[in-house]
């Protein structure tokens, strides 16, 4: 039997690949036959990665996605792709009071704009094959439920929920695929230098049904099915991964 | 930064606390008024009006607002 979830033969683009969800969807699309191209605003991180890939041709691309005129130049090194995934994020925990312009642009410049730039400058610069898949790293945060001081990220996330309904619709006669991914608290360092310390992290994970956070490895195999001809049906949806803490 | 004004900022994070109901001494979690939003609203004070950013353990360790005063104090230095 043909296996559906198999990824040889596809090149695929991933962002944020130096560390956390982005390095290890990086490792298994490599792992499943995939060339990647990967990017990150760490060199030594990405290098890292590019080290552990299984498999040959992948390259890497040191770019700061909030800059315009580095997109272009990352997307012109760019050869056609099969997948793009957007996962590149940050987290900031500020209570709505506390916030200033400066707070809000730096989350949603680097969450929100940059995917939505870097898909625009893809799509100018005809990047995608035809049947490619797009995948973006939102959250349920926003999107399935809220958390105090957490509404500036969880606009962020949310608003790539909206932006993929329409891509979505604007790419489907190309039979291009958009969908979102949608994990609960994930064990990466995205929460390093912020205000949340690893025993609140502690805390709130007795609150997940399954007992525990999510790994980035599992939320990659939800990323790597959506790039997969198994999900050839699938489009503009939100895929939750949150060991049940939605439920509640 | 003083005590004093380190305590008027301190007291405007709650909605029903009088500046005359807290001293250097008074235990934070003793307030009526304090819950894991009152602590991050400290701790987003802290990088706002004195340019510290403090974690949740800190502020766990801090027990009386001086506690809490010397710990941002420390870090400016």
């Amino acid at each position: 039997m043909e296996n559906p979830f198999t990824l040889t033969g596809k090149t695929i683009f991933i962002t944020g690949a130096g560390s956390g969800i982005g390095r290890a969807t990086a490792l298994q699309c490599a792992g499943l036959g995939a060339t990647v191209y990967i990017t990150d605003l760490n060199e030594a991180t990405l290098a890292e990665t590019l080290g552990m890939l299984e498999g040959e041709g992948h390259q890497m691309y040191v770019a700061n996605l909030t800059d315009d005129d580095a997109l272009q130049e990352l997307v012109s090194k760019l050869p056609k792709l099969d997948g793009f995934v957007s996962n590149a994020g940050i987290i900031k925990t500020i209570l709505t009071q506390f916030g200033e312009r400066s707070d809000v642009e730096r989350i949603l410049n680097i969450n929100t704009v940059a995917p939505i730039r870097l898909t625009q400058i893809l799509l100018q610069n005809k990047r995608f094959n035809k049947e490619a898949a797009i995948v973006y790293t939102s959250s349920m945060a926003g999107v399935f439920n809220g958390a105090i001081g957490n509404g500036l990220y969880g606009a962020s996330k949310s608003a790539l929920v909206g932006f993929v309904k329409s891509l979505a619709l604007e790419l489907a006669p190309r039979k291009i695929r958009v969908n979102t991914v949608n994990p609960g608290i994930t064990q990466t360092n995205i929460y390093n230098n912020t205000t949340i310390t690893p025993e609140q992290l502690e805390e709130e994970m007795k609150r997940y049904p399954l007992g525990r956070y999510g790994r980035p490895d599992e939320i990659a195999s939800a990323i790597v099915y959506l790039l997969s001809d198994a999900t050839k049906w699938m489009t503009g949806t939100n895929l939750l991964i949150d060991g049940g803490f939605s439920l509640q | 930064m003083e005590i004093k004004e380190f305590i008027e900022n301190f007291v405007d994070q709650f909605d029903d606390l009088e500046l005359a109901d807290v001293t250097p001494d008074t235990v934070m979690r003793d307030l009526d008024e304090w819950s894991s939003m009152i602590g991050l609203s400290l701790l987003n004070m802290a990088e706002k009006e004195y340019g510290v950013t403090l974690t949740f353990d800190e502020l766990r360790h801090a027990i009386t607002v001086q506690n809490l005063f010397d710990t941002i104090s420390n870090k400016q230095k």
